[in-house]
């Protein structure tokens, strides 16, 4: 028996592998996900036949909790919103991180003999995996709008790393105290280092959450990785650590992208900077919708820079529609994308796919940047810092030093915007202020959808 | 297990972890973020170890708690990261008969 589990799990393992290696081509990447879910249901089905996992009571246990958790998900996935995928990720890898803590939980708990490694990292995976869960949950909870305050207070960095010295302080006891470590002690361990989790998450800012939930991605894993070794599971801990090390690397990526060191995400606070920001010069123009329709019309080359904004308002199809309509004007339209366009990267281009938008008209900021100053108009949706040129000019802005979108050196730029207040980031936008822009207010749907209608005319 | 051996499987998955994904273009990051998240949905297994050897009422609890994180984990995970690139795949066929 315990060889059919055991090359069960062997072959979870190898299909995890193999499934994320299909996800890294878009043609594949379906097929990946698939493999990946085959080793999940072999491994899960070995599981019953662990030897570990014989009472009745138990099993009955483990089928109606598996039944409830994965049919709440599985339903709340299919449902969710495509805009809303960050935050379900988050929500997805709480539970994971959540659960890597409870099981080592319940093997400190029952004070078994343990070697010395295995209750070190049994510890380990305990702390990693509780600040998991509970920082993916105020992540979650900020990006789906329940927790919009970012708060922040004096000393904050004091406190948090005296909670986390005492964390990990008590870990220390626990991991080192033999088989009679305080249950009172464990208790607390546990509660600090769900304080932990939150008290992490709750100063970042929105901009930045993208980089915490890959980071939490990837703590998660390597508390399934450790926790795999006390349970003397090779498939956890494989999979953990492969989560683990391609997940740090994915946040080092994202960091990148923003130009923003892993350590000042975590550490300073966005949107605090040692001077005051440049005053903006200048005022907002606005410009109605047939005249931007006109301009774009008989414009020779175009390009739009799709942000959050745009798939809030759910507006990246009728914009496709827009698009098509240039195309039969003869107007060349392409698509910039930022690599943090979106909440994370990667995520407006799902967004344009689920529109339709073929891939040969979307660009990177690398591959478009020298393109704007020959391009006649920039259509601006729904983005914001990352096409504000004080990331380029003024050593005071939060953002100074991101790579931005050069959509100001274009000939004309036109902004689509809800209304005239600061963004996502709270952070003034000179391209707003610039001479070459014209703002377009409105709800992105209903001006693409005007917009549509008056090129129509022509 | 022997320490060492798992030293070794730690380093190996590591380095595969990270060959895995440095050559992913950028488009499929957010998908991908989401299918490791999946990936780590194994943790299941360890749960249903855990809960199936618990002997306390504590630990039966506890035990059940982690059985029913770690399916949330898998099933949403699973399901999401499908979505996406179920999308993806759409589009390069509509894109195809586009042109």
């Amino acid at each position: 028996m315990d060889f059919i589990v055991q090359a069960s799990y062997f072959a979870a393992a190898v299909l995890f592998i193999y499934g994320l290696k299909k996800m890294s081509s878009p043609s594949d990447a379906r097929k990946g996900i698939v493999w990946a879910g085959i080793g999940m249901v072999v491994a899960t089905l070995a599981t019953f036949f662990h030897p570990a996992v014989h009472h009745i009571d138990n099993i009955i246990l483990i089928v109606i909790a598996m039944g409830l958790g994965g049919y709440l998900a599985w339903v709340s996935g299919k449902k969710v919103a495509m805009t809303d995928m960050p935050q379900m990720v988050a929500l997805y890898n709480g539970l994971g991180g959540g659960a890597a803590a409870l099981i080592a939980a319940v093997e400190l708990i029952r004070q078994d003999n343990m070697s010395q490694i295995v209750q070190i990292l049994a510890v380990i995976g305990a702390l990693i995996g509780t600040m998991a869960f509970s920082g993916s949950l105020v992540a979650y909870a900020k990006l789906q709008g329940i927790m919009r305050k970012t708060i922040r207070f004096p000393k904050q960095q004091l406190v948090n790393g005296t909670v986390f010295l005492t964390t990990v302080a008590l870990g220390l006891m626990i991991a080192f105290g033999g088989s009679d470590y305080s249950m009172l002690g464990l208790f607390i361990f546990f509660m600090l280092a769900l304080a932990l989790g939150v008290m992490m998450t709750v100063p970042i800012g929105g901009a930045d959450m993208p980089v915490i939930i890959s980071l939490f991605n990837a703590l998660t894993g390597l508390a399934v990785g450790f926790e795999g070794y006390v349970l003397e599971n090779p498939a956890m801990m494989i999979a953990g650590i492969v989560v683990g090390s391609a997940g740090t690397l994915l946040t080092q990526l994202m960091a990148k992208a923003m130009n923003r060191p892993i350590s000042n995400v975590l550490f300073s606070n966005f949107g605090e900077t040692s001077g005051d920001a440049q005053e903006v010069t200048g005022s907002m123009k606005e410009i109605e919708a047939p005249d931007v329709a006109v301009m774009m019309a008989f414009a020779d080359k175009v390009i739009i820079v799709p942000g959050y904004g745009m798939a809030v308002a759910q507006a990246q199809h009728k914009i496709w529609e827009l698009v098509k309509q240039l195309q039969e004007h003869n107007v060349t339209v392409k698509f910039a994308i930022h690599p943090v366009a979106g909440r994370m990267p990667g995520h407006m281009n799902v967004l344009l796919a689920e529109a339709g938008v073929p891939y040969d008209i979307i660009y990177d900021l690398d591959e478009i940047n020298e393109e704007f100053p020959t391009t006649d108009v920039t259509l601006v949706i729904g983005a914001n810092d990352v096409v504000n040129p004080a990331a380029r000019t003024d050593p005071n802005s939060p953002i100074y030093g991101m790579p931005i979108l050069n959509a100001d050196k274009s000939k004309n730029v036109i902004v689509i915007k809800r209304g005239k207040g600061k963004g996502f980031s709270g952070i003034e936008n000179h391209l707003f202020f610039a001479d070459n822009t014209r703002m377009l207010y409105g709800d992105a749907q209903q001006v693409a959808n005007d917009l549509v209608a008056n090129i129509k005319e022509i | 297990m022997e320490g060492f051996v798992a030293l070794y499987i730690f380093m190996l998955a590591a380095f595969t972890g990270y060959e895995v994904i440095s050559k992913v273009p950028v488009i499929l990051h957010t998908p991908l973020m989401s299918g490791s998240n999946f990936v780590h949905g194994i943790v299941l297994v360890g749960a249903m170890v855990a809960l199936g050897h618990a002997n306390t009422q504590l630990e039966m609890v506890i035990g059940f708690f982690a059985v029913l994180l770690a399916a949330g984990n898998a099933a949403g995970g699973y399901v999401v990261t499908e979505r996406m690139l179920e999308m993806f795949k759409t589009s390069d066929s509509k894109k195809k008969g586009d042109n």
